[in-house]
């Protein structure tokens, strides 16, 4: 428990910084593959029994590779979609043949409260610290290509390279959430938080700032509220999103 | 040919019913994909599917059959993504997110207590990717009457959609009603998600519904020729994956048969992929900063 609540703290605070650009970028979509697409890494890691961690970074790094990769060439919500389906199916495919019990691949999917052990949190602490390193260190070409591409183009900042430097760091982010929260829900953290902080202001530090918090919020209430309830950890996740966000389009 | 089709292929009943709902769930979203890769929809499809996930689920908890349940969520999908507005293309994008994330977690939910109240564990293996063999022959008339439905639709707004997609501002002119067209369009596909969800499961129809159309874009320019080639290259898939799959319990692991929505997903891929050995032609013009976007208009 105490293992979860440490992980979904670090998760929840990378989740808030990665989704105020992924909402910025309008990335949603990928935002929303890359971590389906880490489902069948988990899937494929506990096939061959190795920690399921190295599976989810492979399959989501590989994943945010090929979209980056094909997308130059292609239209990129379709390769999205393409890449998104792909992972799925090799996940269901690692699922059914390894014959093991269908909880498991239902926790991956929707998240479980106990789907932490110990061994698992000191990696995701690691992985949590690079990716928000990487986040604040590029912050200024995110920003910059993000909002401004033209003047982003003439100062000599690449949008396709850092359009794949996110992808990258959205990667290395998602493989550590979707022990947490599930792949299918990996997504709601992400978007529903900074989709509701950019609607109250528009400064993109405080907007950060307050996705973030947002977002510790929906975890540690959805942590609370699953553990009495046993109800899967994804659905108060995902309804707590969409809460957040209408009460911000509201207020609005 | 002995190697490929095992004995007792087509003498098997939940083959040929599997075999029938393939072809008309290939072709149903092949046709209609086709207007989903033009109009740069694949997130608006692929959220239909996952918002059809919690339908699903829902049925398999009050015990309907899942067909009902697909259909009229994605139905209800569709119309709250019409009134949530289509104009507004960059808000669009973060509202589907956000709609779609509260949508999966009431489907987790959902399973959550299906599993607790009925004891089958398999069911959200079933839901999010599909069982082609074990759909009841008393579903196939509602299944191929869907896809009559949705193929007819769309094919008498063909014209009108294309224009719509291609240049909303000329249709206006015209005189046509460029709301409702795409509100047609958006149940059309709703049904088409909803049967390719039953054939491969609702988290990979959108296999079916982009790869083909995709594939077939990249080949021919125009879009009715595009639309046979689609629909051609998604019956090819479905019928091929599951031969495949027919034949896999004989492959390692011994006596466990790999799963159908594997094997179309992987070959909707190789075609797509295939069709990077053509030049590619496009339909649409490339915006300079489409890469960062989700959907090109």
């Amino acid at each position: 428990m105490l293992n979860t609540w440490i992980a979904a703290s670090i998760v929840a605070v990378v989740a808030g910084v990665t989704g105020f650009f992924a909402v910025l970028r309008g990335s949603t979509f990928a935002a929303h593959a890359i971590p389906n697409g880490a489902f069948a890494g988990a899937a494929g890691a506990s096939l061959l029994g190795i920690n399921v961690i190295w599976g989810l970074a492979v399959f989501a790094v590989g994943g945010a590779l090929g979209i980056g990769a094909l997308g130059r060439k292609a239209r990129h919500d379709v390769v999205t979609a393409l890449a998104l389906v792909l992972m799925l199916g090799l996940g269901a495919l690692f699922v059914s043949v390894s014959s093991q019990y269908a909880e498991e691949t239902y926790s991956l999917l929707f998240g479980e409260v106990f789907g932490v052990s110990r061994g698992e949190v000191l990696p995701i602490a690691g992985l949590g610290v690079v990716a928000a390193a990487a986040i604040v260190l590029a912050f200024r070409p995110l920003m910059l290509t993000s909002a401004l591409p033209e003047v982003a183009d003439a100062r000599g900042v690449s949008t396709r390279r850092t359009e794949l430097y996110f992808l990258v760091v959205m990667a290395l982010a998602t493989s550590m959430t979707v022990p947490v929260v599930g792949a299918l829900l990996m997504f709601s953290l992400m978007i529903g938080p900074a989709a509701a902080a950019r609607s109250v202001t528009a400064r993109p530090g405080v907007a950060m700032a307050l996705s973030v918090v947002i977002a510790l919020v929906t975890v540690w209430l959805s942590i609370a509220l699953s553990y009495r309830t046993n109800w899967p950890l994804g659905f108060f996740v995902g309804v707590a999103g969409a809460v957040f966000y209408l009460v911000a389009q509201v207020r609005k | 040919m002995h190697y490929l089709f095992e004995p007792g292929l087509l003498s098997s009943g939940p083959v040929r019913t599997a075999l029938l709902v393939g072809a008309v769930v290939a072709i149903t979203s092949g046709v209609i994909g086709v207007f989903t890769v033009i109009r740069g929809q694949s997130f608006a499809g692929h959220s239909l599917a996952d918002v059809a996930t919690t339908g699903g689920s829902g049925a398999f908890l009050i015990g309907l059959n899942q067909f009902w349940g697909f259909l009229a969520a994605g139905v209800a999908a569709a119309g709250l993504m019409e009134a949530i507005g289509v104009q507004r293309r960059r808000g669009r994008d973060v509202a589907t997110g956000v709609v779609l994330g509260a949508a999966l977690g009431a489907a987790a939910l959902f399973l959550y207590l299906g599993t607790l109240h009925t004891a089958t564990t398999g069911a959200s293996f079933t839901v999010l990717f599909g069982s082609i063999f074990v759909i009841s022959p008393d579903t196939v008339p509602a299944l191929v009457a869907s896809g009559v439905v949705a193929i007819l639709s769309v094919s008498v707004l063909a014209r009108v959609l294309l224009l719509t997609s291609l240049s909303p501002d000329l249709a206006k002119a015209r005189g046509v009603n460029v709301r409702l067209v795409g509100a047609v369009y958006l149940i059309a596909l709703a049904i088409s998600v909803s049967l390719a969800a039953v054939a491969i499961g609702a988290v990979l129809s959108t296999a079916l519904l982009i790869g083909p159309s995709a594939t077939a874009l990249r080949v021919t320019k125009s879009p009715v020729r595009a639309m046979a080639a689609s629909a051609v290259t998604g019956l090819a898939a479905t019928w091929l994956g599951i031969v495949l799959a027919y034949d896999s319990y004989y492959w390692p692991p011994y006596g466990h048969g790999w799963p159908v929505s594997f094997f179309v997903v992987a070959l909707v891929l190789v075609g797509y992929l295939l069709s990077y050995a053509r030049r590619p032609r496009r339909l649409a013009p490339r915006s300079p900063h489409e890469g960062a976007e989700c959907s090109p208009a």
